[in-house]
């Protein structure tokens, strides 16, 4: 039996509400298969198996708010015994659905603070997938005594009142305990490094349907709130460091003109992915702008996933991944590319494409800026960003020349590497981009 | 009345009786001992010698007698005071005031109204044993038809008799016998009360104290005790106890999010809890604790003193429940 937890889904996610199943007891489930729906600050995300096997049960109910690392449902391996009463009932396999060759539990990669303690927020808003499904006995639970009002007004002030210390009676959480933690909730911001309990303090409930005089929950601030958490956080433990270079288009662009004249209007390929390219072969070459600093250490990562920063309409940014970005021919990197975009606009994004990004790429050349220097996402340790391609006057080889030209930026983090490594870094991008044809078709 | 007067609650319930009987000739008084004797606790003295035996009638010990009289003077236009000596002794007219006095608006369809005020001693505290010693005010607060009072407050003893014999259905007074010898001061500007509301008698941020008759003096040394620790209890007299006035209740347990009820009846089935799921039926999402009561323990009252003391609420324990509610269980 293993647990399906509610990943993070980014450093800035504390908890999510689960929205929908796609799953019910007794299904057969492969990696990578969508279980469900779970809305974040920032959008309504498709959380995704890390491992195979058998629905056992769902835990969370549609319209609950979990933290993260909390159970959402079990699941089983084939062959594996059932054991005990709710199991007996709900865990039964649909007939004829138990793949053979399955392999016993595998140990899922996400390991979430162990806060299984669910608590019903709201009510159901959306029913459970099959209604029909012999009902699961509710798991035992510990639930944390919270006074009605306070948890009311920890919905209010959007916090989280499971994760704070009672003073109450019986150690319930009281108003006060609630209001205190409101308080100290900037304190807390400003701490280096925030403990598990006091990061869920500074989560974003959802306010409690049922709860008339619950402020209405309001998208947009709180995702202003979580990315400005995320951003603070960023700009508090990561020392940055800055490098930009112009980088000359001619060959880049004249070779995609010429690429995209022999093609449909849908299979045309913008610059955009020409870029996304250059950067993850270049994150190849030079490991140190490609992974993670946790835990006082860096760890590099073994894939290139290019994180694409998306605006969402109506404000926010989300950053998805695009994966193993440095092995894609461009054709298949520009689908990819455009696939994402769209579904970060309509809020269907994958689990996987949120949580494991190990560096972002920032275009703000849209918005006709000359530069851009960003706030790495953390853990992230480096941010590549683009400005606007604009004709400029360059000298080549003593004479003057017109050329497009994109000034890129580096933003990277010096726990990590040096201004030496980030510059070759940066000239390796602009070599790249000299040679569009063979940079396309690079794919190992 | 131009000078603040210093005076027993006993006094405040005969200046009550007697303004009364001088206001409306319709009004006079019958019970046991009520003439001759003064009353049993001394309430009436004096009135028999003023008004003459016409108005205050001593009774043969008959409650369900002189009760079913009293409803049928009230039924022919007199404003009858029937006093029965305590409420345990009051079972024995049961019959009259939930069966006639309560129903007869009802089944005749409005013809006939019972305007009817019975007053009786309550509670325990005096060492008279179980016999003459229990609350059962919640008896009579069950019962639609009736109006239910229990003035605590000398304001009320001498305040709350006229609207009573003013409505024109039963009201059913409670005086607590402890109360009768306490001493208190009837402002110079007492122009009456009235019988519909609730009273905030010490207003605090941190707990409502929910109370009424004689318990009101032990929440409010409980409160005083409190306030010395930092602790403001909100005392709320509920001096009508039917019909509960919801609003005062609600609005206080929505200031102060915590609650606890004083009643000196038992607790099961008591007024406590009545008022205790009045408040989680309706402010539920307002409370920061579970709602406490302080009842007497489920015990005939002793008749022993410190067992009495110890089967009633006391302050302490009052105090206890409040600290409690706080989480100070230890302060």
């Amino acid at each position: 039996m293993q647990d399906f937890k509610l990943p993070s889904l980014g450093a800035d996610m504390d908890e999510g509400t689960l929205l929908e199943w796609k799953v019910k007891a007794g299904d057969v489930v492969k990696k990578g298969d969508v279980l469900a729906v779970v809305d974040t600050t920032k959008a309504a995300i498709d959380v995704e198996s890390w491992v195979e096997g058998i629905v056992h049960e769902l835990v969370a109910q549609p319209g609950e708010t979990v933290p993260v690392g909390a159970v959402l449902a079990r699941l089983r391996a084939s062959g594996e015994e059932v054991a005990g009463p709710s199991a007996a009932a709900a865990g039964a396999p649909r007939e004829g659905v138990v793949s053979p060759g399955v392999e016993g539990p595998i140990a899922g990669p996400v390991s979430g603070e162990p806060a299984p303690v669910v608590v019903p927020r709201q009510p159901p808003t959306t029913p459970p997938a099959e209604p029909s499904v012999a009902p699961v006995a509710p798991p035992a639970m510990t639930r944390r005594p919270v006074s009605p009002v306070a948890r009311r007004r920890a919905a209010e002030l959007g916090l989280n009142a499971e994760g704070l210390a009672g003073t109450g009676p019986q150690g319930a959480v009281t108003l006060d305990d609630v209001e205190r933690a409101a308080a100290g909730a900037a304190a807390t911001v400003a701490a280096p490094r925030s403990a598990p309990t006091e990061r869920a303090r500074l989560s974003h409930a959802a306010a409690p349907a049922g709860v008339a005089s619950a402020a209405p929950r309001d998208r947009g601030a709180e995702m202003r709130k979580t990315i400005g958490a995320a951003m603070a956080r960023a700009k508090r433990e990561i020392p940055h460091y800055y490098l930009a270079e112009p980088i000359p288009l001619a060959a880049a662009t004249a070779w995609l003109a010429g690429w995209n004249a022999q093609r449909p209007i849908t299979e045309r390929v913008l610059l955009a992915a020409l870029l996304l390219k250059a950067i993850a072969r270049a994150a190849r070459k030079y490991p140190e702008v490609n992974g993670y600093y946790r835990d006082g250490h860096f760890e590099p990562a073994s894939a290139v996933h290019v994180g694409v920063a998306i605006s969402i309409r109506g404000g926010g940014l989300i950053a998805p991944a695009i994966h193993d970005c440095d092995g894609r021919p461009l054709d298949d990197l520009m689908r990819a590319l455009a696939d994402l975009v769209q579904r970060a606009r309509a809020g269907s994004l994958r689990s996987s494409e949120l949580s494991d990004a190990t560096i972002t790429v920032t275009n703000l050349g849209e918005q006709s800026v000359a530069e851009v220097y960003g706030v790495i996402y953390p853990p992230q340790v480096a941010l590549v960003g683009f400005g606007r391609v604009a004709d400029e006057v360059v000298a080549d080889s003593g004479s003057i020349r017109v050329v497009p030209v994109i000034h890129a930026s580096l933003s990277a983090d010096h726990r990590v590497s040096d201004g030496h490594r980030g510059a070759l870094f940066l000239a390796h991008v602009r070599a790249l981009l000299q040679n569009p044809a063979e940079l396309a078709e690079e794919t190992t | 009345m131009s000078e603040p007067v210093t005076m027993t609650y006993r006094d405040a319930c005969r200046l009550a009786l007697q303004e009364a009987l001088q206001r409306d000739e319709r009004v006079f008084l019958m019970g046991e001992d009520v003439g001759r004797y003064g009353g049993t606790y001394a309430v009436s003295k004096g009135l028999l010698a003023e008004f003459g035996e016409n108005r205050i009638r001593d009774t043969p010990l008959s409650e369900l007698g002189f009760t079913g009289a009293g409803i049928g003077a009230a039924l022919g236009g007199l404003r009858p005071i029937v006093e029965i000596m305590t409420v345990n002794f009051s079972l024995l007219a049961l019959d009259q005031v939930v069966n006639t006095a309560a129903l007869y608006r009802h089944m005749s369809g409005g013809q006939f109204t019972v305007p009817l005020v019975i007053r009786m001693a309550t509670g325990a505290g005096r060492q008279l044993a179980a016999q003459h010693s229990h609350s059962l005010e919640n008896w009579y607060a069950h019962i639609p038809g009736i109006t239910v009072l229990a003035p605590a407050t000398i304001e009320d003893a001498r305040g709350m008799l006229w609207p009573a014999l003013e409505d024109p259905d039963p009201v059913v007074i409670f005086e607590h016998a402890l109360l009768y010898n306490q001493q208190g001061v009837l402002p110079a500007d007492f122009a009456g009360v009235d019988i519909r509301h609730a009273r905030i008698r010490r207003p605090g941020r941190d707990v409502t104290v929910v109370t009424y008759g004689g318990s009101l003096w032990k929440c409010l040394e409980a409160a005083t005790a409190l306030a010395s620790d930092g602790i403001e209890c909100e005392v709320l007299d509920l001096r009508v106890l039917r019909p509960l006035d919801d609003e005062t209740l609600l609005d206080s347990v929505r200031r102060t999010h915590r609650v606890v009820i004083v009643d000196e009846g038992w607790k099961t089935g008591s007024l406590a809890a009545e008022v205790s799921a009045r408040i989680v039926e309706q402010a539920f999402f307002d409370l920061d604790a579970p709602v406490a009561r302080v009842c007497s323990e489920e015990v005939p009252i002793p008749y022993a003193k410190h067992l009495e003391e110890a089967a009633l609420p006391q302050p302490a324990r009052i105090a206890a429940a409040v600290r409690g509610l706080l989480g100070r269980e230890g302060s």
